[in-house]
């Protein structure tokens, strides 16, 4: 690095305030980001399905317009999916892989920031198209060619082609930023059969993200070249098999679902050994069916197709190779209850969220098993028994898990407890508005209610469950609101909660909450899967006292500096979108793009040359 | 004694509480998902849709044994394991081999039960078991049904209609199915589970009704904006019946005689336009193949593909403005009459065309 064509600015050193968190590289800062971007989302996307809630709320209702509707699934599925769970999941990735492996930060941490930028670039993209011309209105899969220009001539499907490339992007950069940090950051002593349950879950979300997103990636670049070029990807008229977008979308959306549902699963596994007092329940094959969901989620896409006319032959193997993703999953669950079995099982919020996500992925989980017959299937595909399935395996299952997960973790993450006595008023709310809500649409599906109708007749006869559902609804929305007002009040004066709120077992209770920058004073050898507990009652010595000094050490611990580029790259990526999105028919706009694009690059390669440390910040932390 | 009698009591409780969750589900089903609904998948009318409900029961009996097992077990530890004060740590068990491969087989042994009707039914179902019999063909569009019969009369003509599908009853008919636009799904929840319409890419398939009744059926895979108004109606009639309103459905269309009826002619095929988009048999102007058939328009028990009940009031609020009837329906997006304020029809157009539509019997 000897001249570079352009001066840059020198690396920000302990930069405050706002700055600072714009700048910052510290994964549980970068954590924390991801969180409330996640949650603001998950209201989003949950004021959306209460607009849908009140439509259906009675017959013949004419409170939204049905391609207000239509935009409202689609943003809803979009949103929840991509904007609030998969990044909640990241939030947990990034705050406790470090914590839970024993590391200092993550392998590559201004790519972690860049992750999270562009994370909420996509974002920011997606949810703007409410307020510039429209929401895209294809639903969360987008079918073509209902996503064609000649079916959709305005802006929105554009939006959700640019903002899922950029949250693929996203999602890439952060799945192998945690591949490497797992595989190469582990403290001594920690093999990779004594890694916690979470962080090898999260090793396979994120094997499946870089193996899924680049399908989908391939299906949005042909679907946008189509629809801005005018190529014949997905054009019947020239010849195109709609079915062709099909297999793409659920080549990546099936994995797509395990990448939803494992760091779910991951965290169950943490917080059901904690308030047992007991390790998990064979963990060998907690592991390994972790493992084999990851790998057969890739054998079962076609289940979302069975009334597409594959063929009988087709339909049967994708039926059984669905039926068999149950037995590892049922296996996940038998382990919990052996976990619990002669426990000592504390029901504190956290636990209570486990237990109630357990209960309702049985009933997502059969539910499933009950698609998963083709023939019976051909009855329920696209009716309301479908979204009462997702919804009980994506709201009971992955959100019930998150929940306990924010339950669990808040404490290490603020150091202060969350308020208990509403935690339980949370939990009851959701748990009941939740029930309330979903399943009643399984009784809507058989009674022949297909999904994604704005209206309906009152001769149906699905009043009742409609009404039902809706009032359910407001329980949910009751139950988040009450989440958020915990969240607020216990971040600023909760109760002292010091390093080992829950007799943990895991690295991250061993260190103060919230956790010093540098995380460990000294890096501890690894001896047992729960080095903590085994710490403290049986006193093997492998990590250093929860806050102790680390004394002298402190001043000379290295960690990398903050980082303008990061956010910068992201921001060029943001301004670029915007530019393609109207590149094709305005000059203008083409040299809007032709800037955000070079942002992009010009940040890149300033932050390839920028020095690691500035030179008079060297060995500050 | 008294200690383990209140936990007893507690787990019967719970076990209890299960219970008649799943019993009030089951009445549920008798009262709420009621067989007379009109597109209950519980009253199943032929023999596809009675496959596929024997093959639910089957499953949803597996599953309610599943869920029963699994969450009286899971709420017993739950009220038997909970932490008391002064409790010391329990034993730390790490596992179980034997256990463990145990509720792995065990999965494995329910699902199989499940898999073997499941193929069994997909097989049946997939092939109709009379490849000879009436073949009907449906073509998918936004937001409406065409159905296109073999003509009576001559082998290599088809007969055209819209939105009611007219079968004879206890008689296998086979189904073709094709989308001129998007993917619409073709379904009759009483006769057949759902078969998906999609371009390019026919699929078949076969029904047959049990009982004469009328038949409600949706389109089930979203197709845009007002995919929720795209309905349809099956007709299942006696042989004779049906004989008959295929041979009336063969005839061209009245000619008109009630002079508003005749100015409404005019205006169809004249400056409405309306002979652009649609078909009525006997005129040569009216070839249109855009929107639905209308010869025999009268006949047909609803408008709007099943919307709205066919008679004067509604065929006047449809086309005085179709929009608020059907909102964003072709008609109203490309019809001259709807965008050009130049052409817009009269309220007397409006007179002479309900009068002429009301002629097409």
């Amino acid at each position: 690095m000897t001249t570079l064509a352009i001066p840059l600015p020198s690396r920000p050193v302990h930069p405050s305030g706002v700055w600072g968190w714009l700048t910052t590289v510290d994964h549980k800062r970068i954590g924390i980001l991801y969180g409330v971007t996640a949650f603001i989302m998950f209201m989003t996307g949950g004021l959306e399905a209460l607009y849908m809630r009140a439509q259906l709320s009675v017959p013949n209702n004419d409170l939204v317009s049905p391609d207000v509707f239509n935009q409202l699934f689609t943003m809803h599925g979009t949103t929840m999916i991509f904007l609030a769970i998969m990044p909640m999941g990241a939030a947990f990735f990034n705050y406790l892989i470090p914590l839970q492996i024993g590391a200092r930060d993550v392998a590559f941490p201004r790519l972690n920031a860049f992750s999270y930028w562009t994370f909420l670039a996509g974002a920011i993209m997606l949810t703007s198209s409410w307020f510039l011309g429209g929401a895209p209105n294809a639903g969360w899969f987008g079918y073509s060619p209902l996503t064609g220009e000649a079916y959709n001539p305005g802006h929105g499907i554009d939006f959700w082609i640019l903002s899922l490339q950029i949250l693929g992007i996203a999602s890439l950069a952060a799945a192998f930023n945690f591949i490497v940090t797992i595989v190469n950051m582990r403290a001594p002593g920690m093999s990779l059969m004594r890694m916690p349950l979470f962080t090898w879950m999260t090793l396979i979300t994120s094997f499946l993200l870089i193996l899924a997103f680049p399908v989908i990636t391939v299906a949005l670049i042909e679907l946008m070249f189509d629809r801005f070029f005018g190529t014949n990807f997905f054009v019947p008229g020239a010849g195109a098999s709609p079915v062709l977008w099909q297999h793409l979308f659920w080549i990546f959306g099936h994995p797509e679902v395990y990448i939803l549902i494992l760091p779910a699963m991951g965290i169950i596994s943490e917080v059901v050994p904690t308030f047992t007092r007991k390790p998990i329940f064979g963990y060998p094959v907690m592991v390994l069916s972790g493992v084999i969901i990851g790998f057969m989620g890739w054998m079962v896409w076609s289940h979302h197709m069975f009334t597409v006319g594959l063929g009988p032959v087709a339909n049967s193997v994708f039926a059984i190779t669905t039926m068999a993703i149950a037995v590892p999953t049922g296996v996940k669950i038998f382990n919990w209850m052996g976990t619990m079995w002669k426990g000592s099982i504390d029901l504190r919020t956290p636990m209570l969220f486990a237990i109630g996500f357990i209960f309702m992925f049985i009933i997502g989980g059969l539910s499933g098993v009950m698609h998963s017959s083709a023939a019976s299937d051909a009855q329920q595909q696209d009716t309301y028994f479908v979204v009462a399935h997702i919804h009980y395996v994506l709201f009971g299952g992955s959100i019930m898990a998150l929940a306990s997960g924010i339950y669990y973790w808040f404490p290490k993450m603020t150091g202060r407890m969350m308020n208990e006595g509403l935690g339980k008023l949370n939990f009851w709310l959701v748990f009941i508005g939740m029930n309330m809500t979903f399943f009643p649409m399984h009784f809507l599906g058989l009674d022949g209610m297909p999904r994604r109708i704005y209206t309906y007749d009152p001769e149906m006869g699905w009043n009742t469950w409609n009404a039902l559902s809706s009032t359910g609804a407001a329980f949910l929305a009751l139950g988040v609101l009450v989440f958020a007002v915990n969240l607020v009040r216990s971040a600023r004066n909760g109760e002292e909660a010091g390093a080992d709120p829950w007799d943990g077992r895991t690295l991250e209770w061993s260190i103060p909450s919230p956790p010093p920058e540098y995380n460990f004073a000294q890096i501890p050898t690894v001896h047992d899967r729960d080095p903590f507990w085994a710490q403290k009652r049986e006193g093997v010595r492998a990590v250093p006292v929860a806050g102790g000094s680390g004394g002298d050490d402190e001043h000379s611990i290295h960690l990398p500096q903050p980082s303008y580029w990061p956010l910068l790259s992201s921001v060029g990526l943001l301004i670029g979108a915007y530019g393609l999105m109207y590149a094709t028919s305005s000059l203008v706009a083409l040299s809007v793009a032709v800037i955000g694009v070079s942002i992009t690059m010009v940040s890149i390669y300033a932050w390839s040359f920028e020095p690691v440390n500035e030179p008079d910040g060297a060995s500050e932390h | 004694m008294l200690k383990t009698n209140r936990r007893l009591l507690r787990y019967l409780g719970a076990v209890a509480f299960v219970l008649s969750l799943v019993l009030l589900g089951a009445c549920g089903d008798a009262a709420i998902v009621a067989p007379d609904h009109p597109q209950s998948t519980f009253d199943a009318s032929g023999p596809v849709a009675r496959s596929q409900l024997a093959l639910f029961y089957w499953i949803f009996g597996a599953a309610a044994f599943v869920f029963v097992t699994v969450v009286s077990v899971l709420l017993f530890i739950v009220f038997r394991f909970r932490r008391r004060p002064g409790d010391a740590d329990p034993p730390q068990i790490h596992g179980n081999r034997r256990l463990e491969i145990g509720w792995t087989i065990l999965p494995v042994v329910v699902l199989a039960v499940v898999a073997f009707p499941t193929v069994t039914t997909i097989f049946d179902n997939a092939n109709s078991p009379e490849p000879g019999a009436l073949t009907i063909d449906v073509v998918g569009h936004q937001w409406w049904w065409e159905f296109r019969y073999p003509h009576p009369d001559d082998a290599n003509d088809v007969l055209v209609t819209a939105n009611e599908m007219h079968i004879p009853v206890g008689e296998v008919v086979n189904i073709n199915l094709e989308s001129k636009d998007v993917i619409h799904s073709f379904w009759i929840p009483k006769l057949a589970g759902k078969v998906d319409m999609v371009p390019n890419n026919p699929n078949t398939m076969w029904i047959e009704a049990d009982k004469p009744d009328v038949y409600l059926g949706q389109c089930a895979e979203f197709c845009g904006n007002v995919h929720a108004l795209m309905r349809f109606r099956v007709v299942a009639e006696s042989r004779a019946d049906f004989d008959r309103w295929l041979g009336a459905e063969a005839e061209p269309a009245d000619v008109p005689v009630e002079p508003l009826a005749v100015e409404g002619r005019a205006i169809f095929e004249g400056d409405g336009e309306c002979w652009a988009c649609h078909t009525v048999e006997g005129s040569s102007k009216a070839r249109g193949t855009k929107g639905p058939n209308l010869t025999h328009v009268t006949r047909r028990s609803h408008i709007g593909a099943g919307i709205r009940e066919n008679n004067q009031p509604n065929l006047r609020a449809w086309l005085t403005d179709p929009n608020s009837v059907k909102p964003g329906n072709v008609m109203f997006t490309d019809a001259a009459v709807y965008n050009d304020p130049q052409k817009s029809l009269k309220e007397s157009d409006i007179s002479a065309l309900v009068a002429y539509l009301r002629s097409l019997d």
